[in-house]
């Protein structure tokens, strides 16, 4: 399931077991494993948020592009699917 | 590949203590000689009570710890982990239970489950009940842990194995591995024995040879292969003994810089083996863990690296490895300000090399080293 490319139909989940959390002391959205932790920086905070599991990666980038209307729309979809094949090929994401 | 994690750099400034130790207890079921429990252990004072871990637990998430590991001894053994568990899922740690398996059933992971325990890790001895029972001290702990392991990926955990490798079982680690498949684990942590408390004093009989060294390594690589022709994603994790490494490790990332621990009495410590340094530790029973982390002589003592001696003082690299491990430099020199002689730049290097000697000429079996036992522990209570 994790071999296929994710295009806009995607629907993209934490891995099994793993936790988003924002942490207050740290001031930063963490991922949480099984003794680990990965500490995100805003942007990937900001996507991973958005992953609850039911919406495509088109609801995705439609949701952030309304969240940061400043930015340029194209870019933030770039951006975001950048991330996710990047998160999905480091092991913290699986899609469908 | 673009970096999606946040910078953390060394400001000078201590952070918080993002790991939490939580060990609750000293006692085992177990009897492993590889233990890096304290060697006295059976003289330490009472157990903290469940509301006293709640408060410990409760000052630590507030200090900004998130990463909580309840461990031992066997944690199973106290009757309140659940308690603890529900208290801790509740406070926002994310909870990994470090178990032998035994004090598991089916009932007891679904309680554990709903208390909110995010990961379970089971230790294997060996891959057959023969060799794992000669290192454990128990004969029937090896099927146990099998059905366990086997029942808490049944229970919808992630299974990660921790196999503890040491010159006894490491010959063996085709089979382990291939064992570890079989139960369909998720990760598997090979981690070479690291010499301290009960690994210490049996160091002879357990530090493998290069050969073996060597050989384990070449054998976990054969895996690493099959498994990704395979498509099977099962992690394999190789931690090398430091006696054979040329550097030292960045022991715990520096001390009292992320990683904390609570022993079973209270006591608050850099790391689990720093007990047995020559030097007084604030208990949580005494002062609150605020105070015990920023302000106790004994967490800032090695923090920095205004400590350092030569080589390290002068060294470029004391900034990657933090000099290496305090207490690996008194166990070995008698001074825990001494350069890890681990490193090739030690003075004390040979010490490292003389112990290399010392476990090629041991000819024990593995029965025939000193089990972790209350009774074995009088013993250096009363030295």
């Amino acid at each position: 399931m994790n071999g296929a490319a994710i295009t806009g139909a995607s629907v993209c989940r934490l891995r099994p077991g793993w936790r988003l959390q924002w942490e207050e002391a740290q001031q930063r959205h963490v991922l949480l494993y099984p003794e680990g932790m990965v500490q995100l920086n805003d942007s990937a905070g900001a996507i991973l948020t958005q992953l609850d599991g039911h919406r495509d990666v088109n609801e995705v980038i439609a949701a952030l592009q309304a969240q940061y209307s400043e930015a340029p729309a194209a870019a933030i979809a770039e951006d975001v699917h950048d991330f996710l094949v990047d998160a999905a090929r480091q092991g913290w994401i699986h899609h469908d | 590949m673009t970096d999606h994690t946040d910078t953390v750099t060394a400001n000078g400034q201590t952070g918080a203590p993002l790991w939490l130790l939580a060990e609750l207890t000293y006692r085992c079921p177990l009897q492993c000689s590889y233990c890096s429990n304290p060697l006295d252990f059976a003289a330490v004072g009472e157990e903290l009570t469940t509301a006293e871990w709640i408060d410990a637990l409760t000052q630590a998430r507030a200090l900004g710890a998130v990463q909580l590991g309840f461990s031992g001894g066997e944690p199973l053994v106290r009757r309140d982990l659940e308690t603890l568990v529900a208290e801790a899922h509740r406070l926002g740690f994310y909870s990994n239970l470090i178990t032998s398996g035994l004090g598991l059933d089916e009932s007891r992971i679904e309680a554990l489950r709903e208390a909110g325990l995010d990961h379970i890790q089971i230790s294997l001895q060996a891959s057959d009940p023969d060799v794992a029972a000669a290192v454990a001290g128990s004969r029937k702990a090896h099927a146990k842990k099998l059905a366990m392991a086997r029942a808490v990926k049944a229970a919808g955990y992630p299974m990660v194995l921790n196999v503890v490798l040491h010159r006894h079982n490491i010959d063996r680690l085709d089979a382990i591995i291939a064992l570890c498949d079989e139960l369909g684990a998720d990760a598997v942590e090979l981690a070479n024995c690291q010499l301290y408390g009960w690994a210490y004093l049996n160091r002879a009989g357990l530090l493998p040879s290069r050969a073996q060294l060597e050989a384990a390594e070449a054998t976990t690589r054969r895996w690493r292969e099959h498994l990704a022709a395979r498509g099977r994603d099962m992690r394999l994790l190789f931690v090398v003994p430091d006696y054979y490494a040329d550097r030292p490790k960045a022991c715990m990332g520096g001390w009292g810089s992320i990683f904390m621990t609570l022993a079973p009495d209270g006591a608050v410590l850099p790391c689990h083996s720093a007990r047995m340094l020559p030097m007084r530790f604030p208990n949580v029973r005494e002062r609150p863990l605020r105070e015990a982390w920023y302000a106790s002589e004994a967490f800032n003592r090695y923090r920095g690296e205004a400590w350092m001696s030569e080589p390290c003082r002068s060294c470029d690299e004391r900034h990657r490895d933090v000099g290496g491990c305090r207490c690996q430099a008194y166990l070995l020199t008698g001074d825990p300000t001494a350069t890890d002689p681990v490193c090739d730049l030690s003075p004390d290097h040979h010490l490292i090399e003389a112990a290399r000697r010392e476990a090629a000429r041991d000819t024990r079996s593995a029965a025939e080293l000193t089990p972790r036992n209350a009774h074995e522990s009088r013993v250096f209570c009363r030295a």
